[in-house]
C-alpha cells in the first residue's frame, strides 16, 4: 500500500516564510493532537492484528504519532489523517517483526480470521485497494473480557481504546502509578498467555459481552460524574471519554438497543453537568438544578434514542435507565415530574436488572408519588438487606427523608452515617451543611 | 490449538458422604463430559482423579509434612489437560466439566520457545 493511497495527496503545503512555517506546524501539532482523540482506536486496532502483540503495536501507534508532527509540519496534514497514521505504525509493527526474531517468538495475539471474502474476492482487502478493516470493535471486546478483573477492564479500555498514559488513568482512579502500570501489564500478559482471542463475539455470546462492555464505559462515566475523591463533583475527562466510547459503540453497532440506551442515559444525565454545582461549588441537588441551563440539544438527542431504545422487544437495563433520565429531563420542575410513571420505569428496570441500588433509587420516587413514609419503609428492608451497607446513598437518602418528615435527630444520625462514607468535597460539604442545618433546627426548635 | 489445565476444586466431605446414586451419577457425568468436549472441537489429552488431601504430604525445603499446602474448603481433587482453539473456548469446556461440590479453574499451560 502506497502512502498515497492509504492517506490521499497530501494538502497544500504553507507558505514557507518563516511566520508561516510557525504556522504550519502549530497546525500540524493541531493536527496530531486531534488524530490521537478521534483515531488512537482505530490506529491501534488495526495495527495490532498486524503486529500480533498489543505491546507492540502501541509502541508502533506512539512512534507514527511521533513521526507524524514531522512529516505533517513540512508535508502538510494528509486528508485521512487515519490512514496515514494505520499505514505508518503497521510498517512500522511489520519491519520490528522482520528485524526482531524474539519479537517474533512472542505467543502471538491470536486473530480470529474475518468471515469468508465473497467469492471472486479472494486478495486481503487491504492489499491494494487502500481499505483498513475497522477492528476497534475487536479491541473493545478483548479489552473487556471476562476473564479480566473490571477494574482491568477499566484500564485497558482507557488506555488502548482512548490511548491514555498510565498516569492520567492512575490519576484517574486516585491510583498509585506504579499500581495502574502493574494491572495494565497484567492484563495485557494474560491475553496474551491465556489466548484471550482478538476478536468479536459470536451472536450467542453478544449479549453477555456487550453487557461487560457497557458496564465498562457506564463506570467509567459514572466515575468522571462524581469522583470518588478531591475537590471537584466532576472529572470533565473521563465524562468526556464516556460519551466519545458511547459514542463509538453506536457508530459502530447502530442496532444494539442497549447501546443506544447507554449513550442516550449518559447524554441525558450529561446534559445536567452545567447545573450541579452552584458558583460557590456548592453541590446543587435535581431539585434545586436551574433547569434553564440544561443542555437541550444533548436531552434532544437522548430523548430520542431512549424511543428508539425503546421500540420493540424487552428494553434493558441502559434504555429503562435512560427512559428514567428523560422523564427527568423533560419535567418542568422536580414537584412536576411524572413519578407515576417513574415507579413504573423503576419496577420495570428491577425485573430487568436486580440490585439493590434500584431499590433504593425506587424508594426516592415512591417517596415523591407516594409520601415520605412509604420511602423510608423501603429504605428499612434496604438497610436490613446489608447489601448497601457501603453505599453512602443509602444514608443521605434516608437523613432526606426523615428531614422532610421532621425527625431531625434521626436525620442528623443518618447525615453522620453518610459522612463516615463519603470522600468526595463537594458532597461532604452538601452533607455537612445539611447536618448543621437539621442540627439547628432541632436545638431551636 | 492451546492447552489448558482444568483444575477440579470441590468439597471433599461431600464425595465422603456422598450417597453411592450421587456417586454413580457424578460417574456419568465424567463419562459425558468426554463426548461433551469433542462435540465442541476440543479434545482431552489427559484426565485423573485425585485421592483426598488427606493423602497429601506436602514438602517444603526439606521440611516434609503431613496434608495438604493449604486447607481450603474447596480442594484441588481432579484435573483435565484440553486443547481448546482459544480462551473462550477452554472456559465453554470449563463450563461443562463435571464439578457438582464445587468449581474448576482454567490455566494455561505455558509455552516455552523451541529454542
Amino acid at each position: 500500500m502506497t502512502s498515497s493511497s492509504a492517506g490521499g495527496p497530501p494538502a497544500d503545503p504553507g507558505p514557507s516564510t518563516g511566520a508561516g512555517a510557525g504556522r504550519v506546524r502549530t497546525d500540524a501539532a493541531g493536527a496530531v493532537a486531534d488524530a490521537h482523540r478521534r483515531e488512537w482506536a482505530f490506529v491501534l486496532a488495526a495495527t495490532a492484528r498486524v503486529a500480533g502483540d498489543l505491546d507492540l503495536a502501541e509502541e508502533c501507534v506512539q512512534d507514527a504519532y511521533v513521526s507524524a508532527l514531522e512529516a505533517w509540519s513540512q508535508q502538510g496534514v494528509p486528508r485521512n489523517p487515519g490512514a496515514w497514521l494505520t499505514t505508518t505504525a503497521r510498517r512500522r509493527a511489520i519491519d520490528l517483526l522482520r528485524r526482531d526474531t524474539t519479537l517474533r517468538r512472542k505467543l502471538p495475539l491470536l486473530v480470529e480470521p474475518d468471515e469468508p471474502a465473497p467469492r471472486g474476492r479472494q486478495e486481503p482487502a487491504e492489499e491494494g485497494s487502500g481499505v483498513i478493516p475497522d477492528d476497534r470493535l475487536r479491541l473493545v471486546f478483548t479489552c473487556c473480557h471476562p476473564a479480566l478483573a473490571r477494574e482491568a477492564q477499566v484500564a485497558l479500555t482507557l488506555r488502548l481504546v482512548c490511548g491514555l498514559s498510565t498516569a492520567e488513568i492512575a490519576q484517574a482512579f486516585l491510583v498509585p502509578e506504579p499500581t495502574m502500570a502493574a494491572r495494565v501489564t497484567r492484563a495485557k500478559k494474560k491475553i496474551s498467555a491465556a489466548r484471550i482471542a482478538y476478536r468479536v463475539p459470536g451472536p450467542a455470546e453478544l449479549p453477555d459481552r456487550l453487557d461487560a462492555v457497557l458496564t465498562v464505559v457506564h463506570l467509567l462515566y459514572t466515575t468522571g460524574h462524581t469522583a470518588p475523591g478531591g475537590g471537584s463533583l466532576v472529572r470533565d475527562d473521563l465524562v468526556d471519554r464516556a460519551i466519545q466510547l458511547a459514542r463509538m459503540l453506536r457508530l459502530l453497532m447502530p442496532d444494539e438497543p442497549e447501546v443506544r440506551g447507554l449513550l442516550a442515559l449518559l447524554l441525558l444525565t450529561d446534559a445536567r453537568r452545567a447545573t450541579r454545582c452552584a458558583p460557590d461549588g456548592r453541590l446543587l441537588l435535581l431539585e434545586e438544578q436551574d433547569r434553564t441551563q440544561w443542555d437541550r440539544p444533548a436531552i434532544g438527542e437522548g430523548t430520542a434514542l431512549v424511543r428508539e431504545a425503546l421500540r420493540g422487544g424487552r428494553p434493558g437495563r441502559f434504555a429503562l435507565q435512560a427512559a428514567i433520565a428523560a422523564l427527568h429531563a423533560q419535567a418542568p420542575s422536580y414537584a412536576d415530574t411524572d413519578w407515576r410513571q417513574i415507579l413504573l420505569l423503576y419496577d420495570l428496570l428491577g425485573r430487568a436488572w436486580t440490585s439493590p441500588v434500584v431499590t433504593l433509587n425506587r424508594a426516592v420516587a415512591l417517596a415523591m408519588a407516594d409520601g415520605p413514609e412509604a420511602g423510608l419503609a423501603e429504605i428499612g428492608e434496604l438497610e436490613q438487606d446489608g447489601r448497601l451497607a457501603s453505599y453512602r446513598y443509602l444514608p443521605a437518602a434516608k437523613a432526606d427523608l426523615l428531614r422532610r418528615l421532621g425527625r431531625l435527630g434521626e436525620a442528623a444520625q443518618a447525615y453522620r452515617a453518610a459522612l463516615e462514607l463519603t470522600a468526595n468535597e463537594a458532597e461532604r460539604s452538601f452533607l455537612s451543611h445539611r447536618l448543621a442545618e437539621v442540627t439547628a433546627t432541632e436545638r431551636g426548635g | 490449538m492451546a492447552e489448558y489445565l482444568i483444575l477440579i476444586c470441590e468439597d471433599e466431605n461431600a464425595y465422603a458422604t456422598a450417597t453411592p446414586d450421587v456417586l454413580g451419577q457424578v460417574m456419568e457425568a465424567h463419562n459425558r463430559f468426554a463426548k461433551q468436549v469433542e462435540e465442541t472441537g476440543g479434545k482431552i489429552v489427559s484426565g485423573r482423579a485425585l485421592q483426598p488431601t488427606s493423602t497429601a504430604t506436602s514438602i517444603r525445603g526439606d521440611v516434609v509434612t503431613d496434608g495438604p499446602f493449604a486447607e481450603t474448603k474447596e480442594a484441588l481433587g481432579g484435573y483435565y489437560l484440553v486443547e481448546a482453539r482459544d480462551l473462550d473456548h477452554a472456559l465453554e469446556i470449563g463450563k461443562l466439566c463435571p464439578a457438582r461440590f464445587g468449581g474448576v479453574e482454567v490455566r494455561p499451560i505455558m509455552v516455552f520457545d523451541s529454542m
